[in-house]
């Protein structure tokens, strides 16, 4: 399982407490679900809490090609 | 006078009006003159109201007339009265019957001397509604939790500095591009245009915002070309429209998949999930919770119900038997070492009176007492140690004396 977006993690939870609201899994597949949300979970929290947005400049390179690059926020205007 | 005039005293032949009637007869009167006329004047006293209506005084060097413009008209209009700005107002006449005023309803305005943008954005922004552009159902959906934010935009403005402000304090972690573009004055259409489509080919953006301050209608005037229109409505990308402030209305606003009333405003909407997902996140965890918790109940409750059961309480007696015998076993244990304490114990003590015996106290405690010499204080052992007359020091168990000696006699 790759990194997912914070979208896919969130879909994946409700996904899960929806399974496990219906209860028709054997109780230890739930309490692997259960842990599998509980991960997804904090992992998303911690996305919310601790990451600042981060924040760059389009710069083209000729034709198709471009960089990313800092944005100087200060602007200078 | 009237009363000189005897008119007090009789009844006029003439037909006599209420005010009322009068009134709703000048009223009648008015509005089917004037139905849809056109003034040119200067805007003075002008004051919105909560409401959303504003009331304004159209005037010229001699005379002033009362203008009212509802809110309802005035979402539809893009111009807005301002004090000392010359311009073309449109309306309906009418009279406000409770204070006996003829006043104009106002349906459009004009500045004088930009006339043309405005009949140039009306004619655009209605050629492109009559081909669906502007249609509910091309518009798309907002990702709800976006990872990658572009924002086309100058990247010197205020705009661009708003945006990212409010975006990092919603602490989403998302990444947020910037693709310059001039947003005014020559070129500007074409490089937003091409933005749109550069980002839709380059792909891996979830939305895009379109953001600019406000400015007069020239000033946004790259806004409400149809080439930018056309972009944003070709865009795979949902795109939000962040022009001008609060009441700037722009044909990008109309064509975007949704439209924020100042920039700062832009992120507050695209991150808007992010805002509550803590809570939701709780949220969701508590539901499983319960229902784990739940089912891990029932469960011991079932398990507690088996337990009942002649197997089980076979197993449960044995369990029994067995914790009787450690139980046992435990207690001989502890017998011994308890035992074994208590034998050290006696030792300890008896060891101890042998320490307390060889103590010089104990000696005195039999009634013995030391003496010395009181001027040395050297223990006397024998009479040759003294002399007659000399001070002796003499120790009890509590206490001491002085004494002096009187006669000595010499012993082996």
């Amino acid at each position: 399982m790759g990194e997912m977006t914070f979208e896919q993690a969130m879909k994946r939870i409700e996904k899960i407490v929806a399974d496990l609201e219906k209860g028709d899994l054997p109780l230890e597949e739930s309490l692997d679900r259960f842990e599998e949300a509980v991960k997804l979970a904090r992992t998303c929290q911690e996305k919310l809490e601790k990451a600042e947005a981060r924040v760059s400049k389009l710069v083209k390179t000729g034709e198709s090609g471009f960089t990313l690059e800092p944005l100087n926020e200060s602007g200078d205007d | 006078m009237l009363r000189m005039q005897g008119i007090d005293a009789a009844v006029p032949d003439d037909k006599v009006y209420t005010v009322t009637e009068l009134t709703s007869f000048l009223k009648d009167l008015i509005e089917k003159q004037f139905p849809s006329i056109w003034i040119v004047g200067e805007i003075s006293n002008c004051t919105a109201h909560s409401s959303g209506h504003t009331y304004f005084t159209l005037k010229d060097e001699s005379s002033q007339i009362k203008c009212v413009f509802f809110s309802g008209a005035a979402r539809r209009v893009v111009a807005k009265p301002e004090d000392g700005l010359k311009m073309y107002v449109l309306g309906r006449l009418t009279v406000y019957e409770r204070q006996g005023q003829y006043e104009l309803i106002v349906t459009n305005l004009l500045p004088v001397g930009r006339g043309e943008l405005y009949a140039a954005f009306a004619r655009l922004k209605e050629k492109l509604a009559k081909e669906g552009l502007f249609d509910q159902a091309l518009k798309q959906d907002l990702p709800r939790f976006p990872s990658r934010i572009a924002v086309v935009t100058s990247p010197t403005g205020a705009a661009v500095r708003d945006v990212i402000r409010v975006a990092t304090r919603i602490h989403a972690g998302v990444e947020i591009v910037v693709y310059p573009v001039r947003v005014q004055g020559e070129g500007a259409k074409e490089e937003i245009a091409e933005a749109i489509g550069f980002l839709n080919a380059e792909g891996g953006f979830d939305v895009i915002i379109l953001a600019r301050g406000g400015g007069s209608i020239e000033d946004l005037w790259a806004f409400n070309e149809e080439v930018v229109a056309r972009a944003i409505v070709a865009s795979e990308i949902p795109v939000v429209s962040a022009v001008g402030h609060e009441i700037d209305f722009t044909i990008a606003d109309f064509a975007a998949d949704a439209r924020v009333p100042t920039p700062s405003a832009a992120p507050t909407l695209v991150l808007a999930d992010y805002v509550d997902a803590s809570t939701r996140l709780e949220g969701l965890l508590r539901r499983a919770g319960t229902v784990l918790a739940g089912r891990i109940e029932r469960g011991k409750t079932f398990i507690g119900s088996l337990s009942t059961h002649y197997g089980m309480r076979a197993v449960r007696d044995r369990v029994t038997v067995g914790m009787r015998d450690l139980d046992e076993a435990l207690g001989g244990a502890r017998k011994t070492v308890e035992a074994r304490i208590e034998s050290g114990q006696a030792r300890l003590a008896g060891l101890m009176g042998k320490v307390e015996a060889l103590s010089p106290l104990s000696t005195l405690e039999r009634g013995y007492s030391i003496v010395f010499l009181a001027a040395t204080d050297e223990v006397v052992k024998g009479a040759g140690q003294v002399n007659v007359g000399e001070r002796l020091r003499i120790r009890f168990l509590r206490g001491s004396a002085v004494s002096r000696v009187e006669s000595t006699e010499e012993g082996e």
